[in-house]
């Protein structure tokens, strides 16, 4: 990747930062999944272009900075869209408005101990940081070597890391009804055929084959269920 | 005070695997059935394929009475025992049957005979230190007519191996003799599968498929698996997998016998100055009842029968109902189904849409299948080849050594790999100790005030040389298909919390050392039954559920048999 890109993409991410990372412009997008050609499994379905409102569980500081994290932990790459343009900021924002409510203090408080960690081993704010800087800030993190108060984290760095990781892959390759997924670039990514109830034997046979073409559907686009808590289309819907 | 409630002939506490299965015999006979269930009803529109509410929040569940009564765990009484993150098990009308796997085996005829056997061929020293194993106090051909049946009422798919004692290869030929074939085929297999059963027969392995309680053809008035992926704790939107709220319960309703309250969160038994067992009392959110019974079948979980057991004091019993020899709680194991053994292959596994209860088992190390006279333990394990792929899982998946688990290059892998793991089920013989237990932790009660269960178990010597020694098995398995990574957990550790959880109100005619005697009723409070694997005293090496059924209608026919000598 070369530098031109790169700070584009830091563009990007300040965008995320201030106005939410479902804000990105359909331009940004293509500029930053150009290339998504190559990938083995075309990328034929255009990311949905959403608008909303900033992340109402975290200041815009804040989600510049987990913006990054969650870039340089799913990247936007020649393979296709990252965990960014899939949607797992709005994902971890509605699951810290609901299922994962106990969790919003320790995403603020490991936020910020990233960021103080990064201050004083790396000497600059980790959004300012070179993606080689910043994934060797995040190892450091995921290891729980980013320990020590008043220089990183008080408790163990690797749990911080390891809940962030876990909502961004539930983001990135979860049902699309809890915000993530956008476009089903997770489940492109893995190659996974899609939601079905029923797989014929011929499906099956054909699925052997690398015949069956993926069903690109949520589990609640069958219409036979009923969703936990539905978000209504503008996302606003969530129980706040 | 709680409100008194017209008397009932049986009062079965939970409508899960076991007391879901148990209320159809007594209806059946006539007798005026009251099942009290902490749960709800649940039913095919809450079963969204949808991992992020099935496998990561926990979420089918309307009640979630065992999230408030997680136990505490710890290997040894050493140490200070915390509690567990998450319950394994669902409340509702048909318990953890809704999002079970569904395998539905028979024990093999060595499980209940496991100290006799062993002496027999290999002396009395083999059987391990600190070990309370005993025999079972009744063999595979007596429990035989009982699995026959639960198997038909419930339904369950899978190839006979040993019919009447004819064995064949299509089946397990180390099963015990089965009276009649399985009423529905076996779960189909993908290439993948056929593939690990060609690997399997090159080493001279008798490979088979497993039996499960899903339907593979129409039966019982609904259609067969949809093979969708979302098996492993879902339930399922065909209604292919046969849950007692969709089978045996239903059934049981319709004899207009059985009157189900759902919400009754049962806090004691009752006991009369004799020691009877005269009800229980339940809560219904903050409204307490009092619910009068002849005779009282606990079918809670494991852990919520012995609890209720010594949560139930009295001038009878002062530490805990039918505990007056100190008997409830011990012989506690959770099956060792850890250890275990993953795989890369080079090739796609084509895994997406399977279940857990389809795939390709091997017998021939598990149980006494094979010699055991040069080797340090008794008992061996099941190998299982299934199917379980969900894409947040997938994508989870260790990189085999392969570099970081996330990041461009990580991309890469899970592009091509995601597809491409595969992990054994291993279950393992183990044994009940000495010093492996349940009691009331002393530190931690649920909402209501009461304590929770505290586990006290390590797997020993025993266990860990048999996860060794099919641990061998299974890699020379994987090397065999192709694998070119295999990858191995630890053999040993603290037992914790199980779905597979047994002992602690043990079978057996001895009533120094067991709870119940041989028909599942107390040793003590003559018209209290105990359901479900708190019963069994030997895990075997496959899933307890279609054994728990097996004896659940076994005591409910022999109380409808038995009735005047029971309910007094």
């Amino acid at each position: 990747m070369n530098e031109d890109v790169r700070i584009s993409r830091r563009d990007l991410l300040k965008v995320a930062g201030a106005a939410g990372a479902a804000a990105l412009t359909p331009s940004a997008l293509s500029a930053a999944t150009s290339g998504a050609a190559t990938s083995a499994t075309p990328v034929a379905v255009a990311l949905p272009v959403v608008t909303s409102a900033p992340l109402l569980n975290l200041t815009a500081a804040e989600t510049e900075i987990l913006a990054a994290i969650v870039d340089r932990l799913i990247p936007s790459d020649e393979l296709g869209p990252g965990a960014l343009e899939a949607g797992a900021l709005r994902f971890i924002d509605r699951a810290l408005s609901e299922a994962e409510s106990s969790s919003a203090d320790a995403y603020r408080a490991g936020i910020a101990a990233l960021d103080r960690y990064s201050r004083y081993s790396r000497g600059a704010a980790f959004v300012d940081l070179s993606s080689r800087d910043q994934d060797s800030v995040l190892i450091d993190v995921q290891s729980g070597a980013a320990t020590g108060a008043g220089t990183g984290f008080e408790g163990s760095s690797a749990a911080f890391f390891n809940l962030v990781k876990d909502h961004t892959w539930q983001g990135t390759f979860g049902d699309p009804q809890y915000g993530g997924n956008a476009g089903f670039a997770g489940w492109d990514l893995i190659r996974y055929p899609g939601v079905r109830l029923r797989v014929t034997d011929e499906e099956q046979r054909m699925l052997e084959a690398d015949e069956l073409e993926p069903a690109r559907r949520s589990a609640y686009d069958f219409g036979q269920f009923q969703a936990q808590s539905a978000p209504s289309s503008n996302g606003s819907g969530d129980a706040r | 005070m709680p409100r008194q409630l017209a008397a009932a002939d049986v009062v079965v506490v939970g409508l899960g695997a076991a007391g879901g299965v148990a209320v159809l015999p007594l209806a059946q006979a006539g007798l005026d059935v009251v099942g009290l269930e902490a749960g709800t009803w649940l039913d095919r529109r809450d079963f969204a394929p949808d991992e992020i509410r099935n496998n990561v929040r926990d979420w089918p569940m309307l009640v979630k009475k065992t999230e408030q009564e997680r136990p505490t765990s710890r290997a040894n009484a050493s140490q200070t025992a915390n509690q567990i993150g998450s319950h394994p098990m669902m409340n509702a009308v048909g318990g953890t049957t809704l999002h079970y796997w569904a395998q539905s085996w028979r024990l093999n005829p060595w499980d209940f005979r496991v100290v006799s056997e062993t002496m027999r061929r290999y002396g009395r020293a083999r059987i391990p230190v600190g070990s309370t194993v005993q025999d079972w106090p009744l063999d595979y051909a007596e429990l035989e007519p009982f699995y026959d049946v639960v198997e038909r009422e419930i339904g369950v798919s899978g190839q006979a191996g040993n019919l009447r004692g004819q064995i064949d290869p299509r089946g397990n030929q180390f099963e015990g003799a089965r009276e009649r074939e399985y009423p529905m085929p076996a779960l189909r297999w993908t290439a993948f599968h056929e593939r690990m059963a060609e690997a399997a027969r090159g080493l001279g392995w008798n490979p088979f498929p497993g039996p499960a309680a899903i339907n593979t053809a129409e039966y019982g008035g609904r259609g067969g698996c949809g093979y969708h992926g979302y098996c492993n704790k879902g339930g399922c939107p065909l209604d292919a997998k046969n849950s007692t709220h969709l089978t045996t319960i239903p059934k049981a309703l319709a004899t207009g016998n059985l009157r189900v309250v759902t919400r009754a969160h049962v806090t004691t038994v009752q006991v009369d100055r004799d020691g009877r067992a005269t009800g229980v009392n339940y809560l219904v959110g903050n409204n307490e009842y009092f619910q009068p019974a002849r005779v009282v079948l606990l079918a809670s979980y494991t852990y919520e029968n012995v609890r209720l057991l010594l949560l139930s004091k009295s001038d009878p019993y002062p530490n805990g109902l039918s505990n007056n020899r100190g008997q409830v709680g011990r012989h506690y194991f959770s099956h060792h189904q850890g250890a275990a053994v993953s795989a890369l292959f080079p090739y796609d596994l084509k895994a997406w849409y399977g279940l857990p209860a389809q795939g390709v088992a091997i017998d021939e190390w598990a149980d006494d299948n094979f010699d055991h006279a040069d080797l340090d333990f008794i008992g061996g394990g099941n190998l299982w080849a299934m199917s379980d792929r969900r894409p947040i899982a997938a994508a989870n998946m260790g990189t085999f050594g392969r570099g970081r688990t996330w990041g461009s290059a990580w991309k890469r892998f899970i592009h091509e790999n995601a597809d491409r793991s595969h992990g054994f089920y291993i279950q393992k013989t183990t044994l009940p100790y000495e010093d492996n237990f349940l009691d009331l932790d002393p530190r931690v009660n649920d909402a209501l005030g009461f304590p929770v269960i505290r586990i006290t178990g390590e797997f020993k010597d025993n266990e860990r040389r048999v996860a060794a020694f099919v641990q061998d098995k299974a890699e020379a398995w994987y090397r065999a298909a192709g694998a070119i990574e295999v990858t191995r957990g630890g053999v040993g550790g603290a037992m914790g919390a199980s779905t597979h959880a047994y002992g602690g109100t043990r079978m057996g005619d001895d009533p120094e050392t067991n709870v119940v005697d041989r028909w599942g009723f107390s040793h003590e409070a003559p018209n209290l039954g105990v359901l479900g694997a708190s019963v069994m005293g030997t895990s075997g090496a496959r899933n307890p559920t279609l054994t728990a059924q097996a004896l659940a209608w076994r005591t409910a026919a022999h109380l409808a048999e038995s009735w005047s000598s029971i309910a007094g």
